[in-house]
């Protein structure tokens, strides 16, 4: 548990620009986490700070208790994986793994011994002598991984290493990672802006914007208790209902939005009169009324079949639509296309939230 | 007669390829493929095989094949010529060991030679290891403004033409030039040291001379090397000479290798920084050639030096690139 990461008020800025503002966080030994976010949210730029390979303009990184200030990538117990991987193009699959190793003056006979023990951990035994060239994408990856792992990393930075894969690929991959994490026990900061990867891999996940940490937690809290607009609106679909507070209680707030009165959870507590945003996830809606503050209607404007699901889009207050998904096995018969369909939900899966940024479509 | 029978080479090499040519289409004809003629027309074919032909024949092959006949001549009046004295020999080839008129070995042609060969290999070495750490600024490290302003001050110098550049440096040599003056006034030396004589002025203006031909294909080699690979060796350890070693070298290997053959083969046969820098006694193998042909109006003797000297640079080159792995092809890739 000694390896963790500590961030300690980072701020990085180019010229005028601020890339990272004031980000303090604390990563624990032995945890997969992830920097989820927008491209040019900053989560590369932590990344590389975490690296060495810039400096902070203000803060320190800290890893396994030690100040990393004023160290070169290259004396920092950190490996990175880089989006386009990096491998040496001249240079045969076991000399790639044992690269870090021969840096380090390693015998020869150790550089092959660890190796071996890396190309089985990456299940590709007998592989050693092929030239990068002469493999598959997949399989650059996992050797990618083990070059990255012989260097005994307390920490693994991994840069989007799984966006250019294909789909099928990139699924597999996401269990092969988790697992290859379980078996090393060592921490990983994974960065990614594809919400799929992050939750299905992470202990914990960052999600970031604009140079700032939105919110942290673990994937089921991020996506069923966003703490704001932008969380909300990036992690997973979401329909956001605007209006004003009309009542507060106990269990909930209402807001008047163009739909009528709403209902919602009230985590923040937001008082009549304030301006809020209602979030309802596609999943959270069903077909057919509800009870008054829960149930609203619209016209159907489009249908879209994906096998598993249909998504339904119904006329919104504004030019985006409103989402309603609807499981294959969920019953009930999907409304044709221009018809009034009126729609409900349960009032917990509603959350109002005060109004803030929103995630770019 | 045989310098005429040599000159038929590029018209039975020539008719030997065409003859292939068509054995060829009569054995694999496909009749929907169109040939050369159908294809352009017969004005435009025409001149498309002429224009060719005049580039390889009169500018590449005739001039040499005609400089190699020369070459196995004896020297004769222009009388006597095709006359009973005009036989082939190697007489031209054997007096660059051996001194015609006494039978003693030739240690002045050959010390020239050998001293041409290890001071353009020096050059390039000196040229490579001043080069690359500008190639790999311009192409990796430096910012595009800087780069831009580098690539001006390096290329700017080269408007100005090589007799005035040489001489020019000359003068800052000379034993009463700029870097003398300093040198005693600053109190490092009492005597002038005589740059100009012990060879420094070659040495520094061959290297300045072809500073351009090795910098160019090292940026480009390097240029195209992904930042992500130095980082990568960087991320796993590799303090910085590694990176060269290991990373970047290797792969503008054969940016180098163009680099190097292109400067090795460029001094080895420069004639005017020599002459203008050299000191008195230094005998340069292309002024020794240069001679032959204009001051002993010796053509044959001066031919067969100047090929010795090709195929020297030529083993050379094939040996280096032999020793560090490189194909001829990725040269000049």
């Amino acid at each position: 548990m000694s390896s963790g990461v500590e961030l300690d008020h980072i701020t990085v800025r180019f010229g005028q620009f601020t890339a990272v503002n004031d980000v303090s966080l604390n990563i624990r030994g032995g945890e997969f986490f992830s920097f989820l976010g927008p491209s040019g949210c900053g989560k590369t730029t932590i990344l590389r700070t975490v690296s060495g390979f810039l400096d902070p303009s203000q803060g320190s990184v800290r890893i396994a208790g030690q100040d990393m200030t004023g160290l070169g990538p290259n004396r920092r117990p950190t490996a990175l994986i880089f989006q386009n991987l990096a491998l040496f193009p001249l240079m045969t699959v076991a000399e790639n793994i044992a690269y870090g190793l021969r840096v380090r003056g390693a015998s020869k006979a150790e550089r092959k011994k660890r190796a071996d023990e890396l190309l089985n951990l990456i299940a590709l035994p007998d592989q050693g002598q092929k030239l990068v060239g002469e493999l598959s994408g997949g399989q650059k990856q996992r050797v990618a991984i083990a070059r990255a792992l012989a260097v005994e990393p307390k920490v693994l930075l991994l840069d989007e290493p799984l966006s250019a894969l294909d789909l099928k690929l990139r699924q597999h991959m996401r269990n092969e990672l988790r697992e290859i994490q379980k078996r090393v026990g060592i921490t990983f900061i994974y960065i990614t802006h594809d919400q799929g990867e992050a939750l299905t891999m992470s202990d914990r996940i960052a999600v970031m914007n604009d140079g700032v940490i939105e919110q942290v937690g673990g994937g089921k809290a991020i996506y069923d208790e966003p703490s704001t607009t932008f969380v909300a609106s990036f992690v997973g679909e979401n329909n956001a209902f605007a209006g004003k507070v009309v009542r507060a209680d106990k269990s909930g707030a209402v807001i008047e939005t163009t739909f009528g009165e709403l209902r919602g959870r009230n985590p923040k507590d937001l008082q009549p009169g304030e301006s809020a945003i209602l979030f309802v996830r596609p999943e959270s809606l069903k077909l057919g009324k509800g009870s008054n503050g829960t149930s609203f209607s619209s016209n159907v404007l489009n249908v879209a079949f994906e096998g598993n699901a249909s998504h339904i889009f119904l006329k919104g207050a504004s030019k985006k639509a409103v989402t309603l998904t609807v499981g294959r096995l969920d019953g009930g018969k999907v409304p044709a296309q221009g018809v009034t369909a009126a729609v409900s939900y349960d009032p917990e899966l509603g959350l109002v939230l005060p109004v803030g940024r929103m995630a770019r479509e | 007669m045989s310098r005429l029978v040599v000159f038929l080479i590029p018209v039975v090499v020539i008719a030997i390829f065409w003859a292939m040519a068509r054995y060829e289409s009569r054995i694999a004809h496909d009749p929907n493929r169109k040939t050369f003629f159908q294809r352009n027309g017969t004005a435009l074919s025409i001149t498309f095989i002429g224009l060719v032909a005049f580039w390889t024949l009169f500018l590449v092959a005739l001039p040499y094949l005609y400089m190699g006949v020369e070459s196995f001549h004896p020297r004769l009046p222009p009388l006597e010529r095709g006359g009973p004295k005009d036989f082939l020999t190697v007489e031209q080839y054997r007096s660059f060991f051996v001194t015609p008129s006494d039978g003693s070995w030739n240690t002045t042609h050959m010390g020239a030679f050998v001293f041409t060969i290890v001071v353009s290999a020096a050059v390039t070495a000196l040229n490579f290891v001043i080069c690359y750490p500008l190639a790999y600024y311009m192409a990796q490290a430096g910012t595009a403004q800087k780069v831009r302003l580098l690539m001006l001050g390096l290329i700017v110098p080269y408007w100005v033409n090589e007799i005035l550049r040489a001489f020019s440096l000359r003068l800052l040599l000379a034993s009463k030039g700029l870097i003398n003056q300093i040198l005693m006034g600053l109190g490092l030396t009492d005597a002038p040291i005589d740059f100009l004589g012990n060879n420094t002025g070659l040495y520094v203006g061959l290297s300045y001379a072809y500073l351009l031909v090795m910098i160019f294909p090292l940026y480009n080699a390097i240029e195209s090397l992904d930042k992500n690979q130095i980082e990568a060796a960087r991320d796993l350890g590799a303090p910085w000479w590694r990176i060269h070693k290991d990373v970047v070298m290797p792969y503008a290997k054969p940016g180098i290798a163009a680099g190097c053959t292109m400067v090795f083969m460029l001094s080895a046969g420069s004639l005017a920084a020599p002459q203008f820098l050299g000191g008195p006694r230094t005998l340069w193998f292309t002024s020794i050639v240069y001679d032959f042909f204009f001051q002993a109006f010796n053509w044959p003797r001066g031919a067969a030096y100047a090929f010795i000297l090709l195929a020297a640079c030529i083993a050379f080159v094939m040996l280096m690139l032999r020793l560090f792995k490189v194909s001829l092809g990725e040269t000049i890739k």
